[in-house]
């Protein structure tokens, strides 16, 4: 015990020495971590990398489940290869899924941890109710693990995580799948434990603005360090190349895909009611290439950013993955800057409700969707979401209210309503052991298309959608952005009218995300309508309109403009982002009940 | 044992308890499985042949022939019926109305009085072989009854010079529930020691609390131990569960000693768990376990054991194969202690077998489980 003591005081929490680290996958042996050195001592750190960075390895490596093939790795001095027990007891190691067995009640899972790291009864309770305090779980002490919110789940997670007061705090991915209110208490949390106790902690995200948070930055790509430092020295790496683009007469999706088509562009994505462009080192700002005298364009600098420079260093190591064809086309511009309000209604919703036994999912639910909108379904786990989308896609039926999506009452012919559908979920639902083209033609056949018709959709999916070189890999084999871009082709053979996206981003790396919205406004300027589910509150800017729900109720709606706006009192100015005017939103909606 | 460590495994306990009482599929595995095998095995499926239709053609109906049908008539291993002729016999067991055919031609009479010898046909419906063996021989039990009976009405000696007079040990009734059940008692203790077993900690290894778990200062042997300890109760629950509805339910007699019964048992315990903790070593998901537990444990106590099928008229490989069937030794055991007694001859190489195991099991257990996540 002793030894412990004294190391922790000395040494820095976590020391890497060239790491590496590699795993047999099959018969291939991939390298998950190549010579990563680094050194923490107190304050937060975040890890940001593309999915299959290597961000989980090296925190499992750091809490000594997993040992380096090379180099070594010191925690308080103490060598992970040998130390075992005694470096168990100064670290605290919460799993993605934060480690909760969900039959047992927040207590019984709080209990358990407190015997595992051998706490007695005496010391026991003042701990717990420390934690709950800080958790705000006290009330629901007895509730079991599994029926918990993400939030509530994360928060226990942590909790037990925190028990026996670790020194270094490694964290994965806590933040997944949580509301942004939940978010935000568990960073007041992890704030409070580096500054207030000393803790070291060590956290994967891939959230940018979390990151922004954090005192120092690791940016990992494949198992290497690309750059670590602070939030200010990546900000520092994109200063004067940032800017804001807006346009009286030109939408932002068509200032975006101009701007996105100008050789000097590194990125354009749409921010609140601007286009945010970064440049390259060398290039000017000079839009004319792209924009007219009469698109009136406003341009001003944007103060850098974190995910400015996450996207410039990943691009800047693969220059040969480009982006999916840059579109300045004219063509379906009038389309497009037409306002989509003026379009006719594609899906209307008009007072549903939803009940499951005596629980009301879904409470008096009215909105609609016109032609070429990309519509937005926002709200935390549990506000009824899923149960409206499922009503929409005619999987589950309405207990009251009328829905009609396509001209066609769900109630009489939902399958006939199915047929001018694409519906891409969250887990992609791909046949695994199946060849991309192999999956392509069961979804063409699925849809009911024939053989010339099929061969065309075919490799036009495969086309578009760059998949050639992967055709017969099996899409098991495929890395992630891959599979959501062959999940969205098989959504898109029978070329649907409306498609349903059900979370289609989660899990994946800005990069990917980028593309992929860029794949979905060129079918929105084609006129297909679009209804997203997501909880990345950043992504709702894309959206033309959007809903936010809770607890099945409508919390606002509208253009994200007007709900950033909605979100705030007269007096203060409107949200700077949509996370903001959510929980603003969510604070108003519980003052007033 | 350390305080501390007494302490972290008096917790595990605790959560393997409350787990299994909270989860539908655990108390499936746990409580409901075996019962319903139980009574299954015990009402339902019995190995005995009783009340068999068996069809009786008699050409010439006469005091003799009538003599001859009663004891099928009065028997309650048979049910019979009778056909005017050998044609509709043959399509009612064509048609399985009927297992078997007993034909008395016309000369039957003449022939016994006479110096011919009288001629009985039997014709059996093979395809339940073991059935129709049984069958053969109680049709020849009723003709050997038959003859006797008559020899004596007259006065003479029975036919045969030498008169077999068996007499059953162990099981005298031939109640195959007798068998059936205590055997039964392995095939639910491999259920809840490897199956459950390896699924349990498959799903931690799927939920990802096995991350958290080692995470913590835990040590393997405590992780093991936490595992092995409730499960041994559980398992042990079965057990004398299974016993008690044994004994009072199907009344089959315990002539042994409960005590045997329980050594043996514990030791046929340790032998399941440690197969099941093997097996989610190798598999750390839920359903390759339960795959592998099914194949690797479940069938063999099943097949393999002797509970249903004689291990000795078993095709010599697959006779030496069942010698790595942890089950069959205690069936052995459970077969010997609950309708023989304690019969040490049998019951102690068995039960060094099963201790020999338990050591093998679990020592490989402890050397192959994860120290951490690879």
């Amino acid at each position: 015990m002793n030894p412990v003591e004294t190391a922790s005081e000395t040494s820095s929490a976590l020391t890497f020495r060239s790491v590496g680290k590699s795993f047999l996958a099959g018969q291939r042996r991939i390298s998950a971590l190549r010579n990563v050195s680094l050194d923490l001592s107190g304050g937060v750190t975040a890890l940001i990398g593309p999915d299959g960075a290597g961000k989980t390895t090296l925190l499992r490596l750091a809490a000594g489940l997993l040992l380096p093939d090379d180099g070594s790795i010191e925690s308080f001095g103490l060598n992970t290869a040998n130390a075992g027990d005694s470096l168990h007891r100064l670290t605290g190691y919460m799993p993605q899924r934060f480690g909760l067995y969900e039959d047992l009640s927040i207590l019984e899972n709080l209990n358990l941890y407190a015997d595992l790291h051998g706490m007695d009864r005496g010391e026991r309770q003042q701990r717990f109710d420390d934690l709950m305090r800080m958790t705000g779980l006290a009330k629901f002490n007895e509730r079991l693990a599994g029926r918990l919110s993400g939030g509530m789940k994360q928060k226990l997670g942590l909790a037990c995580t925190l028990i026996n007061r670790p020194r270094l705090l490694l964290l994965d991915e806590p933040s997944v799948g949580v509301d942004p209110v939940s978010r935000r208490e568990l960073w007041r949390i992890i704030e409070t434990l580096a500054r207030d106790f000393a803790a070291t902690v060590l956290l994967s995200t891939a959230y940018m603005d979390e990151a922004e948070r954090c005192d120092r930055v690791i940016l990992l790509n494949q198992g290497s360090i690309l750059r670590q430092g602070s939030p200010a020295e990546f900000h520092s790496l994109t200063a004067g190349r940032g800017f804001k683009l807006s346009s009286p007469v030109l939408s932002n999706r068509i200032i975006q895909q101009r701007a996105d088509g100008l050789p000097g562009t590194i990125d354009a994505v749409v921010q609140g009611e601007a286009v945010r462009v970064i440049l390259r080192p060398d290039a000017k700002p000079d839009w004319q290439a792209c924009f007219s005298e009469a698109d009136r364009l406003q341009s001003e600098s944007a103060s850098p950013r974190l995910e400015d420079a996450f996207i410039m260093l990943l691009l800047e190591q693969r220059p040969l993955e480009k982006m999916p064809a840059p579109i300045c086309v004219i063509e379906t511009e009038s389309k497009a800057a037409l306002s989509t309000t003026h379009q006719p209604p594609i899906i209307e919703v008009d007072a549903v409700d939803r009940w499951f036994g005596d629980f009301q999912a879904v409470k008096k639910l009215s909105f609609q969707v016109s032609q070429g909108e990309i519509f937005g379904l926002l709200g935390a786990n549990g506000a009824g979401k899923t149960t409206t989308f499922r009503m929409l896609c005619g999987l589950l039926p309405v207990s009251n209210g009328k829905l009609s999506v396509a001209g066609v009452d769900l109630r009489r012919a939902a399958a006939k309503a199915r047929s001018r559908l694409g519906y891409m979920s969250q887990k992609f639902s791909l046949y695994g052991q199946l060849s991309v083209r192999q999956n392509l033609e069961f979804f063409s056949h699925a849809y009911g298309l024939r053989n010339r018709q099929r061969q065309q959709r075919i490799s036009w999916a495969l086309q578009q959608f760059d998949l050639q070189e992967f055709a017969d890999t099996n899409s098991t084999d495929l890395a992630l952005g891959y599979k959501q871009r062959l999940a969205l082709a098989c959504a898109l053979m029978h070329e649907p009218a409306i498609l349903f996206l059900d979370e289609p981003t989660s899990g994946i790396d800005p990069l990917a995300r980028r593309e992929f919205w860029t794949r979905i406004n060129q079918l929105a300027g084609q006129g297909v309508t679009i209804l997203v589910t997501t909880h990345f509150m950043e992504e709702a800017e894309y959206c033309d309109r959007l809903l936010i729900m809770r607890e099945g109720d409508i919390l606002a709606a509208g253009t994200p403009a007007e709900i950033k706006r909605l979100g705030s009192q007269p007096a203060r100015a409107p949200a700077d982002n949509m996370e903001e005017a959510f929980i603003r939103l969510v604070e108003t909606s519980e003052a007033a009940t | 044992m350390t305080k501390s460590s007494r302490q972290r495994l008096k917790g595990l306990i605790r959560k393997e308890f409350l787990q299994v009482l909270r989860d539908p599929s655990s108390l499936a595995i746990a409580f409901v499985m075996p019962v319903f095998l139980l009574l299954l095995f015990g009402y339902g499926v019995s190995l005995d042949a009783k009340h068999v239709p068996v069809g009786l053609v008699v050409e010439h109906t006469s005091p003799t022939s009538r003599a001859f049908t009663a004891g099928f008539d009065h028997s309650d291993y048979f049910q019979s019926y009778y056909f005017n002729d050998m044609h509709a016999a043959r399509q009612a067991l064509h048609d399985k109305h009927i297992d078997a055919i007993v034909y008395l031609q016309t000369d039957f009479d003449r022939r016994l009085a006479g110096s011919e010898p009288a001629a009985i046909q039997v014709i059996l419906d093979g395809v339940d072989a073991n059935n129709a063996r049984l069958l053969n021989g109680y049709i020849q039990g009723v003709w050997q009854n038959w003859l006797n009976d008559r020899a004596e009405r007259r006065g003479q000696r029975p036919a045969l010079a030498v008169q077999l007079q068996p007499r059953i040990w162990y099981n005298s009734a031939l109640r195959s529930r007798n068998f059936l059940v205590p055997g039964l008692i392995a095939v639910i203790m491999t259920l809840i020691g490897a199956l459950l077993t390896a699924l349990v900690v498959a799903r931690e290894w799927e939920r990802g609390t096995m991350e958290a778990l080692i995470a913590t200062p835990v040590s393997v042997r405590e992780v093991l131990l936490g595992k092995l300890i409730p499960y041994y109760l559980l398992g042990m629950g079965g057990m004398l569960l299974a016993i008690a509805m044994a004994v009072w339910l199907f009344k089959v007699p315990l002539l042994g000693s409960l005590w045997v019964l329980l050594v043996c048992g514990s030791l046929f315990m340790l032998v399941a768990l440690g197969m099941g903790l093997l097996i989610s070593i190798a598999a750390k998901n839920q359903f390759v376990a339960g795959q592998i537990a099914i194949i690797i444990t479940f069938l063999p106590a099943f097949i393999l054991s002797g509970f249903l099928f004689n291990i000795d008229s078993m095709p010599a490989a697959v006779q030496a194969f069942t010698y790595l069937v942890a089950a069959r030794y205690f069936v052995a055991i459970l077969q010997t202690v609950f309708l023989a007694g304690n019969i040490w001859a049998i019951i102690v190489p068995n039960a060094l077998a099963l201790l020999l195991m338990a050591l093998i099991f679990l020592g490989l257990a402890l050397w192959r489980a994860p120290r951490r996540l690879e």
